[in-house]
């Protein structure tokens, strides 16, 4: 008769162990959130806190490429009056500005796209709702990123 | 609108609900800006025909919004990671929003001539 793993008490039985013995004359329970191999799998990754540290991460990027954007685009120079085809081609004839839209167009888009996820997810009470309402916003925001990438890449100045 | 998103008011909460309403602002900008400057792979008519309209008064007064909103969600942006980062930050968040608040107006009032002069010389001449 096996007397360590069923017992009247309701326990069942505890891994790594018997559930009395001479110095546990009390019954073993386990701590409450001890994993053991009979614990499922958990579901959820980390996802939320690499977006809430994404966010940090890219907003501090963000603050010196977009602010240096607008000084370039709006303030210098004209401001926005000496905007035109000749000067964004001017501009993308440097790899360094190149590189430089590149990477304010994929942080900008994915910080911008995660912080309407948390507004949808705040907002949308219904679950059909925030599924109709983020199947657009990742369908836009994937749209915008590829289509300006291909922009960038494949810039002609000569195109006419 | 749901029940319950007034949080506790004051300076925590407004500084939050301005982040949102601007970075929301900021992200539809955003779109609408990618795809005119995609028309640089149509041709240099058609995107310069598009900025044209950058250039006119009322936008220019839009554009003035926009610095407003992204300087705005900038300065916030870093108080935020102050509070979240600093371990004084949540101790001193409130004098941190007075302080974005007072440069966010400081750098408004110098971008003024920059992104509105040209909109005052084609309305009142020059």
């Amino acid at each position: 008769m096996a007397t360590t793993e069923t017992t009247a008490s309701g326990i069942g039985p505890v891994e790594g162990g018997s559930v009395y013995n001479v110095d546990n004359p009390a019954p073993l329970i386990e701590a409450p959130r001890k994993r053991t191999k009979k614990t499922p799998r958990t579901t959820r990754g980390n996802f939320e806190m690499a977006a809430w540290l994404f966010m940090r991460l890219s907003g501090v990027l963000l603050v010196v490429l977009v602010i240096t954007h607008l000084l370039i685009q709006l303030v210098l120079d004209g401001g926005v009056s000496k905007i035109g085809f000749a000067f964004v081609a001017g501009r993308w004839a440097s790899p360094f500005w190149q590189v430089w839209d590149l990477l304010m167009l994929w942080l900008a888009m994915l910080h911008g796209a995660n912080g309407l996820r948390t507004v949808i997810n705040d907002y949308a009470e219904r679950a059909n709702t925030r599924l109709w309402l983020k199947g657009l916003l990742y369908t836009a925001t994937v749209f915008t990123i590829l289509l300006g990438t291909l922009v960038i890449f494949t810039f002609d100045p000569n195109i006419r | 609108m749901p029940a319950g998103t007034l949080y506790r008011g004051r300076e925590g909460m407004w500084s939050w609900v301005a982040h949102r309403v601007t970075g929301v602002l900021i992200f539809f900008f955003l779109f609408v800006h990618v795809l005119d400057t995609a028309l640089v792979r149509v041709s240099p008519e058609d995107y310069d025909n598009v900025v044209a309209t950058y250039k006119t008064p009322v936008v220019a007064l839009l554009e003035y919004g926009l610095v407003a909103a992204i300087l705005f969600h900038a300065l916030n942006g870093l108080r935020v990671i102050a509070v979240d980062f600093w371990s004084q930050g949540p101790r001193h968040q409130k004098q941190m929003l007075w302080g974005v608040v007072i440069l966010w107006l400081a750098l408004m009032i110098g971008a003024i001539y920059p992104v509105l002069g040209h909109a005052a010389r084609e309305l009142f001449g020059s």
